[in-house]
């Protein structure tokens, strides 16, 4: 990839950061408590602070742009895909030569190359492939995903990361903030999350628009729309004849060329027009057409609150951003509370002391549950995530065929089933409305495990 | 908004504690099926049964109706639970081939809350009941089955002794259908 030659105006005492400075070394009347006028804002934007990017598509390639320029001397990207060709109109970091290869590592190499103050470290992989010391070392995360999975798995790795004092309140110094932006077409959102202060992709999981969804009966007998036709082949046709003997993969072309085929076929015998391979891809592939102007508006937006919570230059925003752009311009800042039963951030891990976790049994672990003024649970569920991010199902009363496996466990002690000092259980019972976490806290000090 | 914290002491002392959050955490997905299957409540006629009593994700319903034109026949379910439920309904499939305007022979069901109307607080208790309604009360109007259903708008009385014909094990029209009878 060829890069235009870097400004040499671009360093660190260059004039180019006058801007930043009349910010960061002036008190204002709107500047947060904590905030000190002085260099050292610039200092650390420049070469301490660490902020990770999620994603280097669309909204990460602006995210980048925004973030190199307006100083920050360190950032990290993530990302597990490689670019296409229908990427190149929006996602300006990447060339016609660039296809197929990392998004992330092009990207890097593009702004390294072009903005000598700031250093990306590129990570082609995807976000589950990290644990927690790695997003450990970052100030702030900023996302530009397109999934909510992925969503959802980023903010519950945020919330387990959280650290608690003893008096159980949060331990500022553990909280990594996210802010988190999302665009569709020309409508788009930028957030805030602070895990375990304000509400969290799971508080809000219900704000996120449902996927476009056929009822069965009418793809099957009564397809007025060549989506209805796209969506038969997918889901009635494929599993029957299975042409490629695999699973479908809306990346391959000859899978999409396949339903194509089919689907112009079945819309004939229905009489309906406008079937295009590109409404096969789109509708495979839950493709929604990228507008440029949204993204990089949600970037801005993004961006400046990054900017805003590294320096306390001013207080965040409070913290959901609406846009839409498709009809005029209209947004709208509103604050989604954080939910009390919310599944992932009301959910702190209270710890149960075991006296002595080999003669302890699982039973008795249960029974203290319920006879406790405490907890006073009536049929408590327990399930823990082993050691080898194993999911386990300890004991589970109210499902005939669960309880019988797990009758077992009930006479072991929690050495016996392999329980550790610190272990997270989550406990379900009808008496609560939401899943409680309990961490065990062996009193003994030696564990004997085989 | 909270006087929060300034990031730039939090790192300096953050780095050396160590991570308090090493401990492996449940997903919110396993969270959420947790609490559904536990305080699962489900009517007489219904009968989950979980293969891996580990995997909460994966599991089968047994409906056996005690009533209507279904009775006598036992009906399996194959439930799967993907990562990014409840914000996708779980992928339901009849396992047991079955003479219904509602289920094809493959297995396909069309309920309207395992698709278009699936909403995040609806639970798997929701699904459950919605399966065993379409045994009590199969819909003519949105048919999958065509041909069943064509029988049950046009002749009820046909279609009652083709569904119990189809139980019983034998073939309706073309189609042949295994015993599925209680035993």
């Amino acid at each position: 990839m060829s890069v235009p030659s870097p400004n040499p105006g671009l360093s660190l005492h260059s004039k180019r950061w006058n801007g930043l400075r009349h910010i960061l070394e002036r008190e204002g009347p709107f500047c947060k408590d904590d905030f000190t006028a002085s260099p050292d804002n610039l200092d650390f934007l420049q070469t301490k602070s660490e902020v990770l990017i999620i994603g280097a598509g669309g909204l990460g390639c602006e995210l980048l742009k925004d973030l190199a320029l307006m100083g920050f001397g360190n950032l990290h990207v993530i990302d597990m895909d490689t670019i296409e060709l229908s990427n190149l109109n929006r996602q300006f970091l990447f060339r016609r030569t660039d296809i197929g290869s990392s998004k992330a590592e092009c990207a890097a190499r593009f702004i390294n190359g072009r903005v000598p103050t700031c250093r990306v470290t590129p990570h082609f992989k995807k976000i589950q492939d990290f644990d927690d010391s790695f997003y450990q070392q970052f100030h702030l995360i900023v996302c530009g995903l397109d999934s909510i999975v992925a969503r959802r798995w980023i903010n519950g790795m945020l919330l387990s990361m959280l650290r608690y004092e003893d008096d159980g309140t949060i331990d500022v110094s553990s909280i990594v903030p996210m802010i988190d932006g999302g665009t569709e077409g020309f409508k788009g959102n930028a957030r805030v999350i602070l895990p375990g202060f304000t509400a969290c992709i799971e508080c809000t999981l219900d704000l996120f628009p449902p996927q476009v969804n056929y009822p069965l009966c009418t793809i099957a007998n009564t397809p007025r729309l060549p989506e209805h036709c796209v969506e038969y082949v997918k889901l009635i046709q494929w599993d029957k004849e299975n042409p490629f003997n695999v699973p479908l993969d809306g990346d391959d072309p000859q899978h999409i060329g396949w339903i194509y085929e089919r689907a112009v076929e079945r819309a004939n015998e229905f009489n309906i027009a406008g079937i295009t391979y590109r409404l096969v891809q789109g509708v495979i592939k839950h493709i929604i057409p990228a507008v440029a102007s949204t993204n990089a508006v949600i970037a801005a937006a993004c961006a400046m609150e990054v900017f805003k919570l590294a320096t306390s230059c001013y207080d965040s925003m409070s913290n959901y951003l609406n846009f839409n752009d498709l009809d005029g311009i209209y947004t709208y800042t509103y604050e989604p509370e954080k939910s009390e039963n919310c599944l992932a951030c009301s959910n702190k891990p209270q710890l149960l002391p075991i006296e002595d976790p080999n003669t302890t049994t699982l039973d008795d672990v249960i029974k203290s549950l319920c006879d406790s003024p405490r907890f006073q649970l009536k049929s408590p569920a327990l399930t823990t995530v082993m050691k080898d991010g194993k999911q386990r199902t300890l004991y589970m009363s109210t499902v005939k065929s669960i309880e019988e496996a797990t009758r077992k466990n009930l006479t072991q002690s929690l050495g016996e089933l392999g329980l550790q000092d610190g272990q997270q259980l989550t406990v379900t019972d009808p008496t609560s409305p939401s899943a409680m976490t309990l961490q065990l806290k062996y009193q003994a000090n030696e564990v004997e495990m085989n | 908004m909270i006087k929060l914290f300034t990031l730039k002491q939090q790192k300096k002392d953050g780095e050396q504690k160590g991570s308090g959050g090493q401990q492996k955490k449940a997903s919110a997905a396993q969270l959420r099926i947790q609490k559904d299957i536990s305080e699962m409540n489900l009517p007489k006629t219904c009968v989950t049964e979980f293969p891996d009593a580990d995997d909460l994700l994966n599991f089968k319903l047994i409906i056996s109706p005690d009533e209507g034109f279904y009775r006598d026949g036992r009906f399996v379910f194959n439930f799967r639970v993907g990562s990014n439920y409840p914000h996708e309904p779980p992928k339901v499939k009849c396992a047991t081939q079955v003479y219904h305007p509602n289920i094809d022979l493959e297995g396909n069901v069309c309920l309207n809350i395992l698709r278009e109307d699936w909403n995040p607080v609806l639970t798997i208790n929701s699904i459950v009941y919605g399966l065993q309604f379409l045994f009590l009360e199969p819909n003519p109007e949105d048919p999958l089955n065509k041909e069943a259903a064509d029988v049950l708008q046009s002749n009820r009385r046909q279609f009652e002794y083709n569904v119990k014909k189809a139980m019983r094990g034998g073939c309706v029209g073309e189609t042949y259908f295994e015993c599925c009878l209680l035993k």
